[in-house]
């Protein structure tokens, strides 16, 4: 329906301008002025409580940002609401794993592939109406390795396939963009890397901006990286830019969380 | 497998019922059936809790009532017209409580019903306090004469069937679909580019409408509307009959419904008691049935059948 690929004038796939958020006075985000490179992996880090979060609630305008502006493929979205913005192809996932618990997997995918075409009004069809999207929903299923739950409700999963689900999910929208709140977390080792790998995968032809706290996942992963402290851009650049940087070691050691 | 006798068996039985049951009291039944089905279908499915439905049900009575006195229409015309008025209804209440989840949705179509109620209480043609007496039940697509209780049995019948296919439907649609979608997680839903108000708006519609044809119904069977139909006393029992049968389930409002009727009926001769009874019943179904009558019972049966297979991998 809508070109997610076009508007390139713009090199960076996500860009915001003095972006700010306040919560009754207190600053959760200050002048972040973010820039995303197209086709890139980009990490955003930094401390609890640092902002992260925040961001994407008001790159995906869960948020109304309090100041600035956010830009896709070079589009001013500042004033789109949040579903316009995934219709436009910034599809983000949430640090809290968020499957429909009561769906089984199939249907879990089917719902994103039903949002890509447009559907979702007709009380008066049947399922048979929407079979055409099985195909697809399988295809992605198998791609996160689920095709043999694809049955299975969601509420039956282990955390790691739920998270898997949810990617399986959000591919079914083909973003331009993906934004990825901790993907890893509250994972066991075993779990982790092939998550990570199937990022990477994901990633291939897309941009994608994730949150990690595993730093090796994000070295892993990330070309570039933005550390956010106190809702305030401290510092950016490649992993290994980011990690001697005595600011950024001091403000992981001190904790960003005690003030 | 056993699914087509258990079919059979409640469609013999449900033809045979007016035989040996008072017709009245099992139409009261089918309207109630369809009444908590249609509230069934915005809390089980859509996860809107409506404290105030009965204004869809009473008002749609009164409609469906005046309608047939003063046109002196055919039957399913008077039951149109509640309908149509009940949906409009519900896209109103809708667009004003929509956006709002939880107690506050809850609250405000409460608040909402309170004010539908003393708007009927006022106004002429309802006749207030004494209600609307003597309303026509007027032949069936003008041929039909259902004057007789037995044969409008049928007819309700029919209305309450045809109905809940239609909830069956809505569950099972593409639409139904990502109302379940956004019952689990509305953010989530959010996110992948749908508006979920809208889909919200969309069930309150259909689901007030239907409870409008449960009302026009009502109002059809016992040729009277009163303020009791729009009261939050039946808006608190259509909740209970819900929960009692099971939430989210297509049968359980309507065992639900069965439930109740038939107990109010039962215990009617002891007055206040059966409102005491009717709390204790709910006290030990939040207690210790959660799930409710259909819901428990899927739940054993699941536990069984995963216990069969368990027994039979442990086999191998
Ligand atoms: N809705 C809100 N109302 C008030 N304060 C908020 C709200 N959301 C976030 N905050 C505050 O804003 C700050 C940033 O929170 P945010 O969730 O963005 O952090 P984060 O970087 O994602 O942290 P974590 O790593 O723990 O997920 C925190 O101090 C938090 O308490
Ligand atoms: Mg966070």
């Amino acid at each position: 329906m809508i070109d997610t690929q076009s508007g390139s004038k713009s090199d960076f796939a996500v860009e915001t301008r003095g972006l700010g958020k306040s919560f009754g006075g207190f600053d959760a985000v200050r002048d972040v002025n973010l820039k995303v490179r197209r086709g890139s992996v980009h990490a955003l880090i930094g401390p609890n409580g640092a902002g992260k979060t925040t961001c994407f609630n008001l790159l995906t305008k869960t948020l109304i940002p309090t100041t600035g502006r956010i830009l896709l493929h070079g589009k001013d979205i500042s004033s789109l609401r949040t579903s316009d913005v995934a219709q436009l192809g910034l599809v983000r996932s949430f640090q809290i794993s968020a499957t429909f618990l009561h769906l089984t997997c199939l249907e879990n995918v089917r719902v994103a592939l039903q949002a890509k075409n447009g559907g979702g009004y007709r009380f008066w069809r049947s399922l048979r109406a929407i079979s055409g999207l099985n195909a697809r929903a399988m295809e992605l299923l198998e791609r996160v390795g689920l095709a043999d739950v694809a049955d299975v409700r969601a509420t039956e999963l282990s955390y790691g396939k739920k998270r898997a689900l949810e990617i399986a999910t959000t591919l079914a929208l083909d973003p331009s963009v993906m934004l990825l709140d901790e993907p890893t977390a509250g994972m066991g080792h075993e779990d982790i890397e092939p998550v990570t790998e199937l990022i990477r995968e994901a990633a291939v032809g897309r941009t994608v901006l994730i949150v990690e706290h595993n730093l090796s996942v994000v070295s892993s992963l990330c070309e570039r990286i933005t550390v956010l402290n106190h809702g305030e851009v401290l510092n950016e650049g490649s992993y290994a830019e980011v990690s001697s940087n005595a600011d950024v070691v001091s403000a992981y050691m001190g904790g960003g969380e005690d003030d | 497998m056993t699914r087509i006798p258990a079919i059979l068996l409640i469609v013999v039985l449900v033809i045979l019922a007016p035989f040996f049951v008072y017709p009245v009291l099992l139409m009261t039944i089918l309207v109630f059936v369809l009444f908590a089905s249609s509230f069934n279908l915005l809390l089980g499915y859509a996860g809107l809790l409506c404290f105030g439905h009965a204004m869809f049900f009473g008002t749609s009575a009164y409609i469906t009532g005046q309608f047939l006195k003063v046109t002196g229409s055919t039957l399913e015309f008077g039951l149109l017209a509640g309908v149509l008025v009940a949906a409009a209804m519900g896209l109103a209440v809708g667009v004003i409580a929509v956006r709002r989840s939880g107690i506050q949705f809850a609250m405000i179509t409460f608040a909402i019903a309170q004010f539908v109620y003393f708007f009927l209480l006022q106004a002429e043609f309802t006749g207030g306090e004494d209600g609307m007496q003597q309303i026509p039940r007027s032949a069936l697509f003008g041929v039909i004469d259902v004057s007789d209780h037995r044969a409008f049995y049928f007819v309700v019948l029919g209305a309450t069937v045809l109905a809940l296919a239609l909830i069956y439907r809505i569950i099972h649609s593409p639409y139904g679909e990502i109302l379940r979608a956004i019952r689990d997680n509305e953010e989530r839903v959010e996110s992948l580019g749908f508006r979920p108000e809208r889909f919200k708006l969309v069930a309150m519609t259909l689901s007030a409408g239907i409870a409008g044809l449960a009302g026009g119904l009502k109002a059809t069977v016992f040729q009277f509307a009163t303020l009791t139909d729009v009261s939050w006393t039946v808006s608190g029992e259509v909740i209970f009959m819900t929960l009692l049968g099971g939430l989210g389930t297509l049968a359980g409002p309507a065992v639900g419904a069965g439930i109740v009727i038939f107990m109010n009926d039962e215990l009617a001769q002891f007055g206040e008691w059966s409102l005491i009874a009717q709390g204790i019943i709910l006290l030990l179904v939040i207690l210790f049935f959660r799930r409710g009558v259909v819901g428990e019972i899927i739940a054993v049966l699941h536990k069984r059948r995963a216990g069969r297979s368990e027994g039979l991998t442990k086999g191998d």
